[in-house]
């Protein structure tokens, strides 16, 4: 039998893409644009959730949207359509997340001079889109209340890379048998620091808050 | 569902350690997956052979797995234990203050040529 000779490699299968994530910060940091990596399950409402959030920041922020799905244009359409920002649109080509260098490719579509703020809309997918970085400044999830408070359990890694959970369908709460504090405290147990902020995109309660959170880390960033 | 993707990454990386290290043909991937990965090596397997095979440096090259298991150490009596098994409570004294020591990985160790 021939003789086997080994290779030893030992490398991260994700540490490219950490690398150009890395890379990708940087850039943004010195344009003073931050990128929002905005990830939920299908149906989730953060479409919804954006043309709100954005009606109430376009005076105060330029923002400009990338909507990442595997087909269509139906989200990018219907950004711009109720919100008049400069939205694109990206295609995966199948596969059920975005990495960072697929993000900073979708990036040089957008015009960023002047831009403060850039939406990123994951592919809706509770598993994939928390495994690579994308170069976002942080993440943001949507939970939407008829998935169930039990999620962070059942999706630990996406619940703990995440440093805003936003918690939409609110009006629905009385059908449901969501329990709020048991979700906060799921939450928390995966991510200590990640902040809860419930909502209902559709009539816009409880959206300000997260409007304002998005001004004070824009701000921040920019400093 | 994300395993082509990661067997796309791994491919590539593969072949780059291949060319630098002047090999044409790889026999065997050597990977460690984590417990907790969110990688399922049937799924890594199928999705290895299917793209694998399209490559001329890759064909017929085995994918081998070794599972990494999951522990969890426990800031809050210095005691670790598996995460699988026990979650993000420390089985030994209650604590929530716990994090996770080993299970993660998704690396490729090494590469095997004849």
């Amino acid at each position: 039998m021939d003789k086997v000779k080994v290779i030893e490699i030992k490398k991260s299968v994700f540490a490219d893409n950490d690398r150009d994530a890395d890379s990708l910060r940087s850039y943004l940091k010195a344009k003073g644009v931050y990128l929002l990596n905005l990830m939920s399950s299908p149906g989730s409402g953060k479409t919804t959730t954006l043309i709100r959030t954005i009606n109430l920041l376009k005076d105060k922020l330029r923002i400009a949207v990338m909507e990442a799905d595997i087909d269509s244009d139906v989200d990018a359409v219907k950004i711009k359509e109720a919100t008049g920002i400069q939205s694109i649109q990206l295609h995966t080509g199948g596969m059920c997340h975005l990495d960072a260098e697929m993000t900073r490719q979708g990036l040089d579509n957008v015009m960023l001079e002047g831009v403060d703020l850039v939406i990123l809309e994951n592919v809706g997918n509770l598993v994939c889109p928390a495994e690579f970085d994308t170069g976002a400044v942080r993440n943001a999830m949507i939970l939407s209340v008829p998935e169930g408070d039990d999620k962070p359990l059942k999706y630990p890694l996406m619940f703990s890379v995440c440093d805003l959970v936003i918690i939409n369908k609110m009006d629905v709460l009385p059908y449901f048998n969501f329990d709020l504090e048991k979700c906060r405290e799921y939450v928390r147990m995966r991510n200590p620091k990640a902040r809860v902020i419930p909502i209902c995109a559709l009539s816009g309660e409880g959206v300000e808050a997260f409007a304002d959170w998005l001004l004070e880390e824009v701000a921040k960033w920019k400093q | 569902m994300h395993e082509l993707g990661i067997v796309f990454y791994i491919i590539r990386d593969v072949k780059q350690a291949a060319e630098q290290n002047g090999v044409e043909h790889v026999s065997a991937v050597v990977m460690n997956i984590g417990e907790v990965s969110t990688v399922v090596p049937e799924y890594l397997s199928d999705c290895w052979r299917w793209a694998a095979d399209k490559e001329e440096m890759l064909k017929g090259c085995e994918l081998k797995i070794r599972t990494v298991p999951a522990i969890t150490h426990c800031d809050g009596c210095g005691g670790q234990y598996s995460t699988v098994r026990y979650g993000k409570k420390c089985p030994h004294c209650g604590s929530d203050d716990t994090w996770l020591l080993q299970g993660r990985e998704v690396e490729i160790k090494e590469i095997e040529v004849i």
